[in-house]
């Protein structure tokens, strides 16, 4: 090849047609999502002016004493809430999670149980609380019953992997000395799956800590009702302080959950 | 293949001084443990000089000084008219563009293509926005496409770099590092990674296209034989210091052992 | 016999943890314990209202069938596009917003401990309230509607996303980034040339699968006046309409099931 040819006409670069189209439809979606839900930088403009006199009224966050009593009180329930659900849940979430796990359990069984999981996975625990408040009234027992149904879902399905994916060796071995169903469960699998299913069990009292904020928002008891109420009242100073609590402690429940799980691991 | 044609060096580059000083550098990475001992070297602007010793007795250490991927404790790289050793942010990047370098591991950003990794060599000179965009300018993209000829990869041009041998994806490298259109080459074990045929293979190409564009380079290689066949000057290194220097025939067993034997791999 | 330390007759038992480990989970236990008990026993819980769950919770289903289907042309399908809108360019926003705060706590990428915590606490903080509180907070700014929606959505993601996307950046092989850095690469073309094309897979695979956590979110946001189907379950819950409820209720399942098989389908395409 000589300098002086043509760039013999190679291209560097061919176009990559399919990101392109894939590129400009989105930008075109975004256009017309935003358009259709009137995103304008006029409504845009106020919001900001709004959310400045917002933010000035929730400064300083409000610490006086009947509020940190109404705070202390929404945090116990909260804690409680959480406690409770992550307990109930991995009692009822360990006999679903073997029944759904296919090495284990009768295949028409595990099928079952792996749609009921699906089920009890699908909504979200906001939903779950609403339907508990109708049947057992506002207040804690909802929110504890929809966490439940969220820890059963999460972790039931969590065990089930685990269990499928452990050593069928240690199984077998048991089982050859004719021992029973449950003993079988005793002496082979809790002791594979136990490290990784403590894990599990203490992300989702993390995660239930968390949520727990949430079902009082539709009745479900605890420090979501008093943020819900400290919002209808506008008593944003209030709001503040209750948020940064929460933030407070969804942090120390992470470190000691992480602790936890490093004591088992 | 008719890529053998050399590609002529930029008018511009013709008559600089691309003589390299190093003056008493010294690396300490703890405090009290110096890796280089107060190196001096003077290497001259043509020719390979081959950096041979046993692992972990600074050679790496002495050519990362180099292009500064390490800064070193004290001393001064005196190369075109400045010190390296003193050089920060952007007068660091123009410097580091004058030098290629060729890495053991290859070092290719394996999702892009081959192409566009020779052109990687071009991103101290071109701006972000061309490199994002993939605008190069045509006369860098034919550059990369003669270098790749040269290299004997024309033909996977567009191919992603992750499905390349490593034989091939050093060709890559030491393609990127001419791209750069460096005044000294600096090559970190380039064959060790490499089986023994290629690695000639590759050493061959680095002496001869580096070669015919007049560039000097310094090359750490713990093969002897191959430092033997295609250096002009060896310099052997041990415990941080230059215990040997000069031409290859002067290289003699007395010096190997005092290099590689003794207690020195001992430690 | 092993020589024996100071101790003099050393028995060695066999031990499977360590004696402090063992204190430390005797202890774990005990404070779980007292943690049930406690709950259990202060935790308010009115008797009336549970003797008619179970009768409640009939009523609840016979009141929702037969599902008013009628209604879903009218009110339901403009909230479900809503919902969906919501949650894609909520994830898009929050993508957007996570890449600049992972960039920040990636150690390999930001050098300064100090700026990685600032980067490590913004995670964190978006991450611990919820997408139904930042809702509230954005309904309270820009009234109630789907941009109060989108934000709290695009807020809350922000953690979730940018600890996972920090995380794909530390992982990112060196090599590269060094090669491009010792050809005289300016810092904004190492991170688009040397960690960008390593980080896109799992980028991509990021940002799918928290829309498909996002789809499930969005469709409660409405409860607190963040748009879309939440809104119309609103409308029919506070009606005492609970076949209309009911008829939200098919459908937020019904989306939920498609956005997951949707991003598991996707997934295996890209990857």
């Amino acid at each position: 090849m000589s300098m002086s040819a043509p760039a013999a006409k190679r291209v560097a670069f061919p176009p990559n047609w399919p990101a392109r189209i894939g590129l400009i439809v989105l930008a075109v979606y975004v256009v017309y999502a935003a358009t259709t839900l009137e995103f304008t930088w006029a409504r845009f403009l106020t919001g900001l002016d709004q959310g400045g006199r917002f933010l000035s009224r929730m400064f300083p966050p409000d610490f006086s004493a009947d509020k940190q009593s109404l705070l202390t009180a929404g945090m116990m329930e909260s804690l409680q809430i959480a406690i409770l659900s992550t307990v109930f849940g991995i009692l009822f979430a360990m006999p679903l999670g073997l029944a759904a796990a296919r090495n284990l359990s009768p295949a028409p069984l595990a099928w079952f149980s792996r749609g009921l999981i699906a089920l009890l996975r699908t909504f979200h625990p906001v939903i779950v609380a609403i339907l508990f408040v109708k049947a057992v009234g506002f207040g804690a027992l909802a929110g504890v019953l929809a966490l439940i149904v969220a820890s059963m879902g999460f972790l039931s399905k969590l065990l089930a992997e685990a269990v499928e994916e452990m050593s069928m060796n240690q199984v077998e071995a048991v089982r050859a000395t004719g021992a029973s169903f449950l003993s079988v469960v005793v002496m082979a699998v809790v002791p594979q799956v136990m490290p990784r299913f403590v894990g599990f069990c203490a992300y989702q009292l993390d995660s239930n800590l968390r949520n727990s904020a949430l079902v009082g928002l539709v009745g479900g008891g605890g420090i979501g009702a008093t943020l819900f109420t400290a919002f209808q009242r506008f008593d944003y100073d209030f709001v503040l302080t209750i948020v940064l609590a929460i933030i407070a402690v969804v942090m120390v429940g992470e470190i000691l959950s992480g602790f936890v799980r490093r004591l088992f691991q | 293949m008719d890529a053998s044609a050399p590609i002529k060096p930029p008018v511009d580059d013709a008559g600089v001084d691309r003589t390299l000083i190093i003056r008493s550098l010294t690396k300490a990475y703890r405090a009290g443990q110096p890796v280089l001992k107060n190196v001096s070297l003077k290497v001259e602007g043509r020719g390979m000089t081959a950096i041979i010793g046993p692992s972990g007795t600074g050679k790496s250490t002495l050519i990362r000084c180099i292009n500064r991927l390490v800064d070193p404790t004290a001393g001064e790289i005196l190369f075109l008219d400045q010190d390296i050793a003193k050089l920060n942010g952007r007068a660091l990047r123009q410097m580091r563009r004058r030098i290629g370098m060729v890495f053991q591991e290859y070092n290719l950003v394996e999702r892009l293509s081959v192409i566009e990794n020779v052109l990687t060599g071009r991103l101290g000179y071109v701006p972000v926005w061309r490199a994002w965009l993939r605008r190069f300018k045509a006369r860098d993209i034919e550059r990369a496409f003669q270098l790749l000829d040269a290299v004997g990869l024309g033909a996977l041009a567009t191919q992603r770099a992750d499905q390349l041998s490593g034989g091939q994806r050093q060709r890559v490298g030491i393609a990127r590092a001419l791209m750069q259109e460096p005044d000294l080459i600096l090559a970190d074990e380039p064959t060790s990674s490499l089986d023994p045929k290629t690695s000639v293979e590759i050493m061959e190409l680095i002496a001869k296209r580096a070669g015919e564009r007049d560039i000097p380079v310094i090359v750490n290689i713990h093969n002897v034989a191959l430092a033997r066949r295609f250096a002009d000057r060896v310099v052997g290194m041990s415990k941080g210091e230059i215990v040997f220097d000069g031409p290859p025939r002067d290289l003699e067993d007395s010096h190997l052992l005092q290099i590689y034997g003794g207690e020195g791999w001992l430690e | 016999m092993i020589p024996a330390g100071p101790a003099g007759a050393h028995v060695r038992h066999w031990q499977r943890f360590t004696f402090t480990e063992r204190v430390m989970r005797s202890l774990f236990y005990i404070v779980v314990l007292i943690g049930i008990v406690w709950s259990l026993q202060s935790i308010e819980i009115i008797p009336e209202f549970l003797y008619d769950a179970p009768q409640q919770t009939a009523d609840l289903f016979v009141r929702m069938w037969p599902i008013d289907w009628g209604w879903y042309p009218k009110v339901v399908h403009a909230a479900l596009m809503e919902t969906l809108h919501t949650a894609t360019l909520g994830t898009i926003l929050a993508v957007a917003m996570a890449t600049p705060v992972a960039l920040l706590v990636a150690r390999n990428v930001t050098r300064s401990v100090l700026l990685n915590s600032i980067g490590r606490f913004i995670l964190v903080a978006t991450r611990s309230v919820h997408a139904m509180i930042w809702a509230l907070f954005f309904v309270a700014v820009f009234g109630p509607g789907a941009l109060a929606g989108t934000l709290a959505i695009a807020v809350h993601s922000i953690g979730f996303t940018g600890k996972f996307l920090s995380e794909a950046i530390e992982e990112a092989k060196p090599g590269p980034i060094e090669a491009l850095k010792a050809a005289g690469a300016p810092p904004l073309a190492v991170l688009i040339k040397g960690i960008w094309p390593q980080v896109k897979p799992a980028f991509l695979a990021l940002a799918m699968f928290r829309w498909d956590i996002n789809v499930r979110e969005s469709a409660v946001l409405g409860l607190v006046g963040g748009g879309g189907l939440g809104m119309a379950l609103d409308t029919a819950l506070s009606n005492l309409y609970w076949d209309q409820a009911g008829l939200v209720l098919a459908v937020i399942f019904g989306i939920v099931i498609v956005a997951e098989i949707a991003t598991s389908w996707a997934r295996s395409r890209i990857i």
